[in-house]
C-alpha cells in the first residue's frame, strides 16, 4: 500500500497579507479555502475532506467546516505545529487512495502580528520541568546551533549565507515581508537574540495564512492544470526520548528517507527543495538529515550560494521563505508545499524559476527542535 | 558589555501533580530525584510513573549526585527575563535534563562541569538550576 500517484495537489493559496488587524482569523482560513478552490477550478460543494491543525479556532474541524459551510465525509487535525500542513497533503492521500475522500482542503491562518498567542503548556507532561525554564523558540534552536558548531565546527559565516540565499530570492517577490538582499556581515552584525542565532538568522512573523486542494487522480485530470502528484511522504515526531537528548539530528532523519523510499527517488535527483526556515539552523539540520549532505558538512553546502536559484546546485525556498517572505501564524509548512507547487508548474517568478522543475521535495520541523518537535517531508513530481 | 550577564527573572512555581509531587518535595529539601526502572535499568527524565523505554510499571525515585556537564547552551539576549542561560545539562547518572545556568552567563562553554542548584520560584518549590562547579 502506497500514496504513490494516488493522489494530486490540485490548487494552492498564499494569502498575500502579511498583516490583517482588519480581519478574523476564521475569515482568513475562508478567503485562503476560496483562493485554493479558485485555483484548482473546484467549488466548495466539491469538498470532501477537510484537514487543520491548531492554528484553527475553536473546536478543532467542528468550528471550522460549520463556518465555512462544508459538508466533509472524512477529517483530520493531526497537529504538529508548522510542519502539520506538509503531513496533511500525505494523510489527504491516504484518505483518498482508501476512498474517504475524493477533494480533501488543508487551511492555515492566523493574526500573530495583531493579536498575541496564548502559548500555554497546560497539563501537558513536561508542563512541570519545562515551564520554568523559559524555553522559546528562539533559544530551543540556539541550543541546537550550539551543539551543530562543537560537534562539527560549523560557523556563523555559514548560517548566514542560508538568509543571504533567501533574501536574494525574496527581491523578487512582491509580497515578501523583507524584500532587501542582505550581506553575511549584514547577518553577523545583526542583533544576538540567543546565542549563536542573530536577528537576522529567525524567520519573520506575519499575519495571513495559506490553502491546499488534494484531489483524486481522476479529479484533477479535468481541471486542466499541471498535475502534480504525491510520490512519497514521511512523518517523524522527536522530542527529549526520556533523557537520551541528541540534538545534532532532527526527525527529517526519518521522515526524510521514509519519504524518499516511497517515491522510488533520491535527494540528488530533486531540482527544487521547500526547506522549512524557521530559522537558519533548521535548514541547515534538514539538509544533512534528509540526505543532501553528510551529517556535519551542512555548513560548507549551504556556503558559496549553492541554495541559490541559477547560482547553486539546490535552488530553495525560491518565495523567500519564512526567514524574508512569510512565515503565518508562525507555521512555515503551508508555503513550503505551496511554493514547490509553484515551481513544479513552472509558475515560480521568472527570475527564480528552475528550469525543468519535474521533482520536488518540501519538509517541515513544526514545534520546537531543540525540545520536541514533528518533521513531515513530502515528495512531489509533475507528470 | 556592561559586567557580567546574569539571570534576574522571577520564576513561575512549577507546575506539580500527583505524579510529580515526590520530585519537588524532594526539590524543596535541596535533593534531585531521578526515575530509575527496576525492570530495564534505564534511568529517565524528567520523571514518568511508567518507564518510557520498556513501559514497566516498577519505576523507583533515587537520589541523583548533582553533578554533571553541559551539553549546549545558550544564553537568552533580548525578550522578557533577559538574559538567562538555556541549557541541557548531561547529569553522571546519564540522563540530559533541559534547565538554566545561573552565575556569569557569557562564561558556559560546552563540556564544563556543573553542580544542580536549587533556586528560588515565586511561592513554590525551588526548581533545579546549575551553577559552576568548583
Amino acid at each position: 500500500m502506497t500514496i504513490k500517484r494516488k493522489a494530486a495537489i490540485a490548487g494552492v493559496f498564499e494569502h498575500p497579507t502579511r498583516l490583517a488587524p482588519d480581519k478574523s482569523t476564521p475569515q482568513l482560513h475562508a478567503e485562503c479555502a476560496a483562493g485554493a478552490l479558485a485555483d484548482a477550478g473546484l467549488s466548495k460543494d466539491d469538498v470532501d475532506g477537510y484537514f487543520c491543525a491548531g492554528d484553527a479556532p475553536g473546536f478543532g474541524p467542528l468550528s471550522m467546516v460549520d463556518y465555512m459551510g462544508l459538508r466533509p465525509r472524512h477529517v483530520d487535525s493531526t497537529e504538529t505545529g508548522g510542519s502539520s500542513y506538509i503531513l496533511h497533503v500525505a494523510h489527504a492521500a491516504e484518505a483518498i487512495a482508501l476512498g474517504k475522500c475524493r477533494v480533501a482542503l488543508i487551511t492555515l491562518a492566523g493574526r500573530p502580528r495583531s493579536e498575541a498567542m496564548n502559548r500555554s503548556l497546560g497539563h501537558a507532561p513536561e508542563a512541570g520541568f519545562d515551564g520554568w525554564v523559559g524555553v522559546t523558540n528562539h533559544n530551543s534552536y540556539g541550543m541546537v546551533a550550539a551543539r551543530h558548531m562543537h560537534e562539527f565546527g560549523t560557523t556563523s559565516e555559514q548560517l548566514a549565507w542560508i538568509k543571504v540565499a533567501a533574501s536574494t530570492h525574496a527581491q523578487h517577490n512582491e509580497h515578501a515581508m523583507l524584500r532587501d538582499v542582505v550581506s553575511m556581515e549584514d547577518v553577523l552584525s545583526s542583533p544576538m537574540i540567543s546565542d549563536p542565532l542573530h536577528r537576522l538568522d529567525c524567520c519573520v512573523v506575519s499575519d495571513g495564512g495559506g490553502a491546499i486542494i488534494v484531489a483524486a487522480p481522476e479529479v484533477a485530470r479535468e481541471l486542466g492544470r499541471p498535475i502534480v502528484n504525491v510520490l512519497g511522504a514521511g512523518e517523524a515526531p522527536k522530542g527529549q526520548a526520556g533523557g537520551k537528548v541528541d540534538l545534532t539530528y532532527s526527525g527529517a532523519a526519518w521522515s526524510g528517507p521514509a519519504a524518499f523510499a516511497e517515491a522510488g527517488v533520491t535527494p540528488q535527483d530533486m531540482k527544487y527543495a521547500s526547506i522549512y526556515d524557521s530559522f537558519t539552523i533548521t535548514v541547515l539540520m534538514q539538509l544533512e538529515d534528509l540526505g543532501f549532505c553528510r551529517k556535519g558538512e551542512g555548513g560548507r553546502f549551504v556556503a558559496d550560494g549553492n541554495l541559490i536559484s541559477g547560482v547553486g546546485k539546490l535552488p530553495f525556498n525560491t518565495d523567500g521563505g519564512g526567514l524574508c517572505n512569510n512565515h503565518p501564524m508562525h507555521r512555515g509548512g503551508i508555503t513550503k508545499v505551496i511554493e514547490a507547487v509553484r515551481q513544479l508548474r513552472g509558475e515560480a517568478h521568472p527570475k527564480v524559476q528552475v528550469p525543468n522543475c519535474d521533482l520536488a521535495v518540501a519538509t517541515g520541523i513544526g514545534g520546537s527542535l531543540g525540545v520536541r518537535h514533528g518533521a513531515a517531508t513530502l515528495v512531489m513530481e509533475r507528470v | 558589555m556592561t559586567g557580567p550577564a546574569n539571570d534576574t527573572r522571577t520564576l513561575a512555581p512549577p507546575a506539580v501533580n500527583p505524579e510529580t509531587q515526590a520530585f519537588w518535595d524532594a526539590a524543596a529539601e535541596g535533593r534531585l530525584l531521578l526515575k530509575h526502572c527496576l525492570a530495564c535499568g534505564e534511568t529517565h527524565y524528567y520523571p514518568r510513573s511508567l518507564c518510557p523505554f520498556c513501559f514497566s510499571d516498577r519505576t523507583e525515585w533515587r537520589e541523583a549526585a548533582g553533578t554533571g556537564e553541559i551539553y549546549t547552551v545558550s544564553v537568552m539576549r533580548r525578550g522578557a527575563g533577559a538574559p538567562y542561560a538555556v541549557a541541557y545539562v548531561t547529569l553522571d547518572e546519564g540522563p540530559r535534563m533541559l534547565t538554566n545556568l545561573r552565575g556569569d552567563l557569557d562564561a558556559f562553554r560546552i563540556g564544563d562541569r556543573v553542580r544542580v542548584s536549587f533556586e528560588a520560584t515565586d511561592g513554590g518549590p525551588t526548581v533545579p538550576m546549575f551553577r559552576a562547579a568548583g
